[in-house]
């Protein structure tokens, strides 16, 4: 089991760019009035930010990595790691990271690679930052996560276009003797690829003419193949049966009772899945923050920003144990306990 | 749980129907207030009320109130 422990490696620092052009779940007239208050009441996201054409995911993450840096007071020569997870890169290749590298000035003994991962992607993330900090002499690293999701989903889509916002967020991290240690419990199950995906655009389907056709697959959703398509139903069942023994396995293996948690912050998928899996798990409403309702899922961007977003204040001055959770394409899930103590939290950066 | 308790709370989670509106052989989705969103809120209720997962297929083949009812563990 993918169950282990990191030693000697401290979150420091949390950022999160989106952009400022917000769309409301109000004005989203493919559905009746009745539909869209049906759709708000359970989906929690009423309004959802949309990059402007051409704005990339690294360029919100190079902003809030720009002011993170800035905050914690770091200089960009000291950071030898960086990592961008993301399934909205700039190019199809070379690969982001590489680009932030050089945008950010982080010197060329840094290393930098990106990973194609979605909703599990900060967690994941997390884990491999902090085990190559933990294994090499690299002292400070940078996570960056997120996407603009807003570019592959169909208006006519009822499934998927109301559900997602954009977004990039950065985590610093720093390997550093004091630090608790920090569990990880990852899982993945390819045999639920198509729950979530983009049929065309990649090497088994490259994009062709029939990419481009809008087809009508159910009531209320017309999408071409280069969109993204996502089974309501099977994510459900997926995240809810999958999800709670993932954490109440980590939470044995830390030796840690939930009730010691200060937050449990879960990916931002939809406000009724979402809280049946914390129902499941039973965990205390009040220690789940939630930015559903302002950003919508926000993909490996959801769990950075709904701490920048909810909860800054607390983790900016005091010591917390935090559950983190993601879960979704691939399919892929995971969770880390960790704790912070007086994390630089920046201010929401809106572009 | 009786099939009259079942109803109630199926009722509960409609916007639209009052109690007593439906009957063990309503075809739910024939209902006005009927939208896919309330599948994901019926395998929802079903995942915290009644402790029972219920998959996309085995929805798909229920028609009636009765036939959600059938799922519940005997």
């Amino acid at each position: 089991m993918a169950l282990f422990t990191v030693n000697n490696i401290a979150l420091r620092g949390l950022a999160a760019a989106v952009p400022l052009q917000t769309e409301s779940n109000r004005n989203y007239d493919w559905i009746t009035e009745k539909e869209r208050n049906l759709l708000i009441k359970t989906t929690g996201v009423e309004n959802r930010r949309k990059a402007p054409d051409g704005v990339c995911t690294s360029d919100y993450c190079l902003e809030a990595a720009k002011k993170l840096l800035q905050d914690l007071n770091w200089k960009a020569d000291e950071i030898e790691l960086l990592i961008f997870v993301s399934q909205s890169p700039d190019y199809y290749l070379p690969a982001t990271a590489i680009i932030l590298q050089d945008k950010l000035g982080l010197p060329q003994t840094s290393l930098a690679f990106d990973i194609c991962l979605g909703c599990s992607g900060f967690v994941y993330g997390l884990s491999v930052v902090a085990n190559m900090l933990s294994n090499s002499g690299i002292k400070k690293a940078l996570l960056l996560t997120g996407d603009v999701s807003t570019v592959s989903v169909s208006y006519q889509d009822k499934s998927t276009y109301p559900l997602f916002g954009d977004g990039g967020a950065v985590a610093a991290l720093e390997r550093t003797e004091d630090a608790s240690p920090i569990y990880f419990n990852l899982q993945s199950d390819g045999s639920g690829y198509e729950s979530i995906i983009i049929q065309d655009g990649g090497c088994r389907n490259p994009i062709n003419a029939a990419s481009e056709t809008m087809e009508e697959t159910e009531k209320g959703v017309i999408r071409r193949r280069r969109d993204l398509t996502l089974n309501g139903m099977d994510v459900f069942n997926f995240s809810v049966t999958r999800v709670p023994p993932n954490v109440n396995e980590l939470l044995n293996y830390a030796g840690v009772n939930k009730t010691e948690l200060d937050f449990f912050v879960m990916h931002q998928a939809n406000l009724l899945l979402n809280e049946t899996v914390r129902k499941v798990i039973g965990i205390d409403a009040a220690k789940v923050p939630y930015s559903l309702k302002g950003f919508g899922n926000t993909s490996s961007a959801s769990i950075p920003l709904t701490i920048v977003t909810q909860i800054a204040e607390t983790l900016q001055t005091t010591k917390k144990k935090l559950l983190l959770c993601g879960f979704g394409v691939g399919l892929s899930w995971g969770s880390v306990i960790l704790e912070t103590e007086n994390l630089v939290v920046s201010d929401l950066i809106e572009i | 749980m009786t099939i009259e308790e079942f109803i109630s709370r199926i009722e509960s989670v409609f916007e639209d129907e009052q109690p007593g509106s439906l009957q063990p052989d309503t075809e739910f989705r024939n209902l006005e207030s009927w939208s896919s969103m309330y599948a994901l809120i019926i395998v929802a209720l079903f995942e915290t009320d009644f402790k029972t997962t219920v998959t996309g297929d085995q929805l798909r083949k229920c028609n009636t109130v009765q036939d959600l009812y059938q799922l519940l563990p005997k």
